[in-house]
């Protein structure tokens, strides 16, 4: 759309409409001191510049940086098509679809991407997408307390940090007693987590991979957590799962995680989507919009906004959520990548990525003073232990150029020497050199 | 036999220590077609006029009121899997669910079915 400002003399009409002279008579009732002073913007410049100026931006968003971070967002080739069939405008200036008779793209677009996160999730049923990966695994949470009438949630401390939070600011409001196990090393206490699980358990919350890479089978705690009339939350993290063993397959009632792995940029850590999908019996609980597929009166196949009743412009006081939104465009574009990518190419991603993360584990551990912590077996992500304080050696490396990972000391007290390092399939094998040599030079010096 | 409604269309009927309960024929078709019906867990108490199971139609989504207080005995089966029962029966084969009553006396709270087609007369 152009950017059309209002002309002097459309002002000047619109003004004498209103009945006043000037700007300023116009807005004469608002007392002085309550008005903007300034809106501190500066002066108008020419598109060319303004170019200029947006790349500088770009520039400063730390590209030209090589990144080995990951801890939940994630540096993921994006096909072209994803950003050309994303970015029609049929699609990215749509409004809510709750007019079907106007609204069928969007809602088949949707109806797809549920299809694909089912697929992929290994569960049954699927949203139309929410917020992020922390709220929708508060948003699961929650979910369960609904479900099992019951108002204690085992979360396990391995969880992204950040989706923790979530949780905890979800519960807050709720007479929910959240029950938190700490991880032994880097992998979940399996041990604890099942013991933890009483007959007042609504949930046990868990990440796969958890936050320091590490990949585990949770179907005996979805076991025990069903013998305890109790529900078992998979976060997972969607690439992952081309090789993964699935929530669905682990026997999860609700799976949920971060989209933005699914063609969507990383931007500055954000906007994306979250997605949750459970199983076919709990989808009157499950939050947001869900788009399913009827026929018209003429027998013609067509989507539709269905089970309503869930939300809250239905009935405000019972509904599953205060969320009646999605990440439309975001969720899109998750689908047109599953799409491009196919079940052999997301396979094909996903052993990418484990290739050429086992590439560096081996080169790193190498170092001197450097040793890998996961007992366990990593997809993209692992945690090594430095010789010295991890975030300042991820200081001295983006001197060079380097991201180096996520040092744990900000999230887990104690944990200051450790640092979780990331490889997708967008790391050549010069870049893992590099970061080895920077890793080497920093822990030797 | 009798039926007793209440104000919000609920009906109750009581044989001995059973107190059958439904909504009338009336709020059956102001619903519309009913997609989903959220029946409590048996065992569960409650009291006169409190919510006692949920239903859904393609138009609204209602609370149902217990008639009488009373402990659930018995959830219609049924319904789970056929909530259009409900419109195609709404006072026979599409009751929700027995309960043991408490009280009988909060029967006299009620309308018996003349009583009831009179109030409904005066909603039109």
């Amino acid at each position: 759309m152009t950017y059309c400002p209002n002309t002097p003399e459309e002002i000047r009409e619109m003004l004498s409409v209103i009945g006043v002279e000037t700007i300023e008579d116009l807005f004469a009732p608002i007392p002085k001191e309550l008005r903007a002073r300034s809106f501190d913007l500066p002066p108008g410049i020419s598109e060319f510049e303004l170019m200029d100026r947006a790349r500088q931006l770009a520039q400063a968003g730390g590209s030209g940086i090589v990144p080995f971070i990951g801890g939940g967002l994630y540096d993921h080739l994006i096909p072209a098509t994803v950003d050309h069939l994303g970015s029609r405008a049929e699609f990215a200036t749509s409004y809510t679809p709750y007019q079907p008779e106007c609204s069928q793209g969007t809602l088949q677009a949707l109806y797809e991407y549920q299809s694909g996160i089912c697929r992929l999730t290994g569960m049954e049923v699927s949203n139309a997408s929410l917020y992020d990966g922390g709220t929708a695994l508060a948003e699961g949470a929650l979910m369960a307390l609904r479900v099992t009438n019951r108002n204690a949630i085992v979360l396990d401390q391995s969880v992204n940090p950040l989706h923790r939070e979530i949780v905890r600011g979800y519960l807050a409001g709720h007479e929910a007693q959240l029950v938190e196990i700490e991880a032994k090393g880097c992998e979940a206490d399996l041990e604890r987590l099942s013991s933890a699980i009483s007959g007042e358990t609504a949930a046990v919350l868990v990440q796969n991979p958890n936050f320091f890479g590490s990949v585990a089978d949770f179907t005996a705690l979805a076991e025990r957590a069903h013998q305890q009339g109790a529900l078992l939350v998979v976060s997972c993290y969607p690439i992952s799962l081309g090789l993964v063993k699935s929530p669905g397959e682990m026997g999860a009632d609700i799976a949920v995680g971060e989209g933005q792995s699914l063609g969507n940029p990383l931007s500055f850590g954000g906007p994306a989507f979250g997605l949750i999908a459970a199983t076919k019996s709990l989808i009157r609980n499950l939050p947001g919009r869900i788009v399913g597929e009827t026929i018209d009166r003429s027998g013609r196949r067509g989507y539709v906004l269905t089970l309503q009743a869930r939300e809250q412009h239905i009935k405000r006081h019972k509904a599953t959520s205060n969320i009646c939104t999605n990440q439309s465009l975001c969720a899109l574009r998750g689908m047109i990548f599953m799409t491009a990518l196919g079940a052999d190419g997301f396979r094909e991603l996903a052993q990418l990525n484990y290739d050429k993360a086992e590439h560096a584990k081996k080169v790193l551990a190498l170092i001197d003073g450097v040793t890998l912590e996961n007992r366990a077996p990593t997809f993209n992500e692992f945690t090594l232990t430095l010789p010295t304080d991890a975030g300042s050696v991820v200081q001295r490396l983006l001197a060079r150029g380097i991201a180096a990972g996520v040092p744990l000391g900000s999230y887990y007290p104690g944990r200051e020497n450790s640092l979780v390092v990331t490889v997708t399939e967008r790391r050549s094998r010069e870049q893992i050199e590099k970061l080895a040599e920077g890793l080497q030079e920093a822990v030797c010096s | 036999m009798t039926k007793y409604y209440t104000k919000e269309h609920e009906w109750v009927e009581v044989v001995g220590e059973v107190a059958t309960v439904g909504i009338s024929v009336h709020a059956a078709h102001e619903l519309g077609d009913i997609t989903f019906i959220e029946l409590p867990a048996t065992g569960k108490t409650v009291s006169q006029s409190e919510v006692l199971a949920g239903i859904e139609s393609v138009k609204a989504a209602s609370d149902v009121y217990a008639p009488l207080s009373g402990t659930v005995i018995e959830v219609n089966p049924d319904l789970e899997s056929a909530p259009e029962i409900v419109n195609q029966s709404a006072e026979g084969e599409g009751w929700l669910c027995k309960l043991e009553p408490a009280d009988l006396s909060e029967l006299s709270a009620l309308m018996d079915e003349a009583k009831y087609q009179e109030y409904l007369k005066g909603l039109s």
